[in-house]
């Protein structure tokens, strides 16, 4: 009894030692921001990596989520003789919630666990501590460039998603199930805002896209040096940003779209 | 090298293609294109109750929008709903006797205000005042008034 009690003080001490590691690498790695941004060919092959390659998942999710959205949307709004709103449904969920949070899950899916994995074997392999020794902080040449181009990327992702998703929706409503397709984007048009739907929406996404990424680099770079270590690590990055994003999406919910 | 170059090329296509999709959400999903900015003189109506209007609702004359509902506050003297509307610069064209009304689109739709103009010369001009308006229905009082004519038949 005692030595559970132990173990799950131990636990939570862990929990909270690993919180507060995470919130004083943010601190140490704001001012290595800056010069990342002096050195653009590293950013921009991390924009390749982390941005580009999960272009293909991001886009067909999309064109699925918005071909699902516009199904379903079609089959509750003719109960109520009012198909022609699809649009707006389509639009706003996806604009509201479904763009930002579903790319920060598979964000987090694809890249996040790639850059933790990929730091986490630096730091095994002992090129992080190479590099120290080499008067190269790692913070700046390792982290920074990574951290930059994933909030580049992760608005960027989520737009292209409910964009794409819009389509889908359009597909599915004018071309298969025979909504007006003046009707269609009328009603969008006339219903979504710019500052209350499309703005937030895009807050929301840089916020995902922060978070995703500074979890994802503080997690490779906390591992613990061995191949489990890094394995953990990587699982690790997939639940805790999924938990992050998601519990984050509820309070910004909250404060943003409160009527 | 040829790496680099291809590599730089994809980066710059998805840049290109998710600034492109911002755009599209901006200018094709949301209103923002037939947001005039603050462009339009405003004039100033009271109602007796004006129901579930909300600011930002379209003022239309014959279905055409002509102008959005800008402020909504009571007037303390009156206790009559005060309702600030702004209407386009091009539409300078309503009689000093244009009456307002509210009126709701479809069964469950929004409400708005549709104006219909008078006989006069003189047009509205920033900060005049529309002397003629019609509330929004009130459905409780309709059937209350109903009722009222029912029984009052039936004696």
């Amino acid at each position: 009894m005692i030595r559970l009690l132990a173990q799950l003080g131990q636990r939570a001490q862990e929990a909270l030692a690993r919180l507060g590691r995470l919130h004083l690498f943010l601190v140490s790695l704001l001012p290595a921001l800056p010069s990342g941004l002096l050195r653009p060919r590293l950013v921009v092959d991390q924009l390749f990596h982390i941005g580009v390659l999960s272009m293909q998942i991001i886009l067909v999710s999309g064109l699925f989520v918005g071909l699902v959205l516009g199904l379903q949307g079609y089959n509750i709004l003719t109960t109520f003789g009012s198909a022609e709103s699809l649009g707006v449904v389509v639009a706003l969920s996806l604009v509201r919630e479904l763009g930002p949070v579903i790319t920060a899950l598979l964000f987090a899916g694809r890249a996040g666990s790639a850059i933790t994995a990929e730091i986490g074997l630096m730091k095994s392999t002992e090129q992080l501590g190479g590099m120290e020794m080499m008067a190269v902080d790692p913070l700046k040449r390792v982290v920074a460039p990574r951290f930059i181009a994933g909030f580049i990327s992760m608005p960027l992702l989520a737009a292209m998603f409910s964009a794409v998703g819009v389509l889908g929706g359009y597909f599915i409503g004018v071309g298969l199930l025979g909504v007006d397709p003046g009707a269609y984007w009328s009603q969008i048009e006339s219903r979504v805002d710019f500052h209350e739907d499309i703005v937030n929406g895009v807050i929301k996404s840089l916020v995902f896209g922060a978070v995703a990424i500074w979890i994802a680099v503080f997690e490779g770079f906390d591992c613990v040096p061995t191949a489990e270590g890094v394995s953990r690590a990587t699982t690790r990055t997939v639940v805790n940003t999924s938990l992050a994003v998601l519990g984050l999406d509820f309070i910004m919910t909250a404060l943003m779209f409160n009527v | 090298m040829q790496d680099k170059m291809t590599r730089d090329v994809w980066v710059g296509l998805f840049v290109a293609l998710g600034l492109a999709a911002l755009v599209m959400l901006a200018l094709r999903v949301s209103n923002l294109t037939s947001l005039t900015g603050d462009a339009g003189y405003q004039v100033v109506a009271q109602f007796d109750n004006i129901g579930g209007l909300k600011v930002r609702a379209p003022i239309k004359l014959a279905g055409v929008v002509v102008g959005r509902v800008e402020s909504i506050s009571i007037d303390a003297e009156t206790f009559r709903a005060e309702v600030g509307l702004r209407i386009e610069n091009r539409y300078d064209i309503f009689p000093t006797d244009t009456s307002a009304a509210i009126y709701t689109s479809g069964l469950l739709g929004e409400q708005y205000i549709a104006l219909s103009p008078g006989a006069e010369d003189a047009v509205l001009k920033d900060g005049d005042r529309i002397t003629l308006t019609q509330s929004s229905i009130v459905l409780e009082n309709l059937i209350g008034q109903f009722l009222y004519n029912k029984a009052a038949e039936g004696e």
